[in-house]
């Protein structure tokens, strides 16, 4: 594929634990084209956040390992740069903002130093300089009286301007792809809707892609172009926004769908909850990472991992689902009636 | 009604001449058996509001009444013991609601010992019944919280208030710190225990989505007052106030077509502080609707169905 300027594939991450190996990411494969919004949904401990951090380079090493897999950006591989060499990359090519803003800032420095830092380190841009840009980025991410601002430290700032001070100093190398982990979680909906606004609006003005990292299926709705669902660190399904809401074909996807209330869920209509929880990634499963919560569990799903299955020529949308491989009978009317699913086993 | 506020107020004092009005004249009712959901932004004031009203913070003025009793303004000892009985809470955070150096046994035993009518190894089968009925295994209870996960935890949070076998609960954010799987999950349990014990409950949340699913009627809070309150499918789709209807707007919806038609302004500006507030409306300096008088005059609550009050002066 000749337009997409990262190909991840086949990333593996341990993680070095008292209690042994923890399995974080097992094999993810994904790939972002220019200027498109990809988004990896999926619940806490599926591997999401891990997976961005170990492609920019800051996952602790050790305890952290990346154990396998291939990340080109551009066609150059970053996973395997020397730590000189990742530092002129983070940051420069890649930009990335967190779920925390208060945490992810320097409290001793003012907002404006911490961005002019930034384009002093990477551009060689001088003092006085730099923080005349950081001004600027200020102002085009729309934090009002930009030059007072970028003088106050971050106590000063409230929870949205944080995320958008975060987002001025990412952007501040016009990185060509910007990996937001979580960025309006911490946000109220009013604010949150404010923050993707600006994030969609600089998508298209700095020609940039993202990748979202998300657990919210209405943020996914609302950003993304592509979406990957991870489960038990590993994409179950994958395809563009429609495919994967309107023709949903992994169970866990399903599931998730069926656990949220829709607008138009009346209240006599009981939510559909996954039972039991993730497995142990210490020990992660050798067959399907959701076969101990699928309502539509089969015995081979067990021991046998499946392969990612192409649910049709035409499109990208795939599975990772024995019920959707080639050699599968036609079950498509089995997942109709989803939201009436009976029970599952219990992860125990 | 079961439970019931008038101007209730709850002022902190942060400094010289600092007044943090988090709570600023409240009113409200709740029914027997009702869910009330409570919406707002955070520093809103709806966990004040909720923690006041069971007595938790004093209050600064103003009237509470459970079961047409007033309740005392400050809380004593005794009250605290009285009222627990009937009035409980579940809290947001599973993580630092439960003492980590107390057992699940201890943690959710600690109030029907206190209440001093049961003995040790009746305190005991209760704390596994419950244990039982909020999903978790009898034998959970000698091990301590962080062997849980949050969504356990939130549980045992649950089992705690419940086991008292409360009349009226508030539930603050008992869902938002849970994956969405898991948010089912509570809210199912929930609906459980609202039916079986039937329990009157004050619901608040920040997903707007998910108090419309839960409650019965809807009350929006803005800056410690009460902007909209009425049936929760009539504020959710008709919503009347210039806020509630940004704040729902900004909801977005797990629909990619939808949000693709959605012509998306997003609200201006952020939450004003809450210190020294003056007169005039709470929302004007954000309000596309503003006008001089919303800047002067305090906006009165008026009535505009017949359970669904607005504070706005395009209604008065």
């Amino acid at each position: 594929m000749t337009d997409s300027i990262l190909e991840v594939t086949d990333l593996s991450v341990e993680f070095a634990t008292y209690g042994g190996r923890v399995k974080a990411v097992r094999g993810v494969s994904f790939d972002v084209k220019a200027g498109e919004t990809l988004a990896i949904v999926g619940e806490s401990g599926c591997g999401k956040s891990v997976t961005v951090q170990s492609l920019m380079g800051i996952i602790p090493m050790p305890p952290g390992e990346i154990t396998g897999g291939v990340a080109k950006l551009n066609g150059k591989d970053i996973l395997g740069l020397t730590s000189k060499e990742a530092n002129e990359f983070r940051g420069v090519k890649i930009g990335m903002i967190f779920q925390d803003p208060m945490t992810s800032l320097n409290p001793t420095m003012t907002i404006g130093d911490q961005i002019a830092e930034t384009l002093m380190v990477h551009r060689g841009m001088g003092k006085k300089d730099a923080f005349d840009r950081a001004v600027e980025l200020l102002d085009k991410t729309k934090i009002s009286e930009a030059a007072k601002r970028a003088k106050q430290y971050p106590f000063e700032f409230s929870g949205g301007m944080l995320q958008r001070a975060m987002i001025a100093q990412s952007l501040a190398c016009n990185p060509s792809l910007l990996i937001a982990d979580e960025p309006t979680t911490a946000l109220d909906v009013t604010i949150q809707a404010q923050i993707l606004e600006l994030m969609s609006e600089l998508q298209r003005t700095e020609n940039m892609s993202i990748i979202l990292i998300t657990h919210d299926l209405a943020v996914v709705a609302r950003m993304a172009d592509r979406v990957a669902v991870m489960y038990a660190g590993q994409i179950v399904e994958s395809g563009t926004v429609d495919e994967i809401f309107y023709e949903s074909a992994h169970p866990y996807t399903l599931g998730l769908r069926a656990a949220m209330p829709s607008n138009k869920t009346t209240r006599e209509k009981k939510l559909t909850p996954i039972l039991g929880s993730p497995p142990d990634l210490f020990h992660p499963p050798t067959g399907c990472g959701y076969f101990a919560r699928c309502p539509y569990a089969m015995k081979s799903c067990e021991k046998m991992l499946p392969p990612e299955c192409l649910l049709t020529a035409e499109s990208n949308h795939q599975s990772r689902c024995w019920l959707q491989h080639p050699d599968a009978p036609e079950v498509q009317e089995l997942f109709q009636p989803a939201r009436t699913q009976e029970e599952a086993p219990d992860a125990g | 009604m079961l439970v019931k506020t008038e101007n209730l107020k709850k002022h902190f004092q942060i400094g010289r001449g600092q007044n943090l009005h988090a709570v600023d004249g409240l009113s409200i009712e709740i029914a027997e058996n009702e869910i009330l959901g409570l919406v707002g932004e955070s520093g809103s004031g709806k966990s004040t509001f909720g923690k006041t009203l069971i007595g938790l913070h004093p209050a600064t003025s103003g009237k509470a009444y459970y079961k047409g009793e007033e309740l005392p303004q400050r809380f004593t000892a005794a009250d605290h013991l009285k009222y627990s009985r009937e009035l409980q809470m579940i809290f947001q955070d599973p993580y630092s609601s439960l003492n980590p150096r107390m057992t699940v046994l201890d943690i959710v035993g600690e109030g029907i010992s206190i209440q001093g009518q049961h003995t040790q190894s009746q305190v005991k089968e209760l704390v596994a019944e419950w244990l039982i009925k909020v999903g978790l295994n009898a034998d959970h209870m000698s091990r301590y919280p962080h062997e849980f996960s949050g969504g356990q935890r939130q549980r045992i949070g649950i089992a705690r208030a419940m086991i008292i076998e409360p009349r009226f609960v508030v539930c603050d954010e008992p869902i938002s710190a849970l994956d969405v799987s898991v948010q089912a999950q509570v809210i199912n349990l929930l609906d459980e225990l609202k039916r079986s014990m039937g329990l009157t409950m004050l619901f608040i949340a920040h997903d707007l989505s998910m108090v419309r699913y839960v409650s019965d009627r809807m009350a929006v809070m803005y800056l410690g007052t009460l902007v909209e309150m009425g049936p929760s499918d009539q504020v959710f789709f008709e919503p009347q106030h210039p806020y509630t209807k940004l704040l729902i707007e900004s909801n977005p919806e797990p629909d990619p077509r939808l949000e693709r038609e959605r012509g998306f302004v997003p609200i201006q500006g952020e939450i004003t502080s809450p210190v020294n507030v003056g007169a005039g409306c709470r929302f004007a300096d954000r309000c596309p609707s503003m006008s001089e008088q919303c800047q002067r005059e305090t906006p009165p609550i008026t009535q505009i169905a017949s359970d669904h009050v607005v504070s706005c002066h395009l209604f008065s």
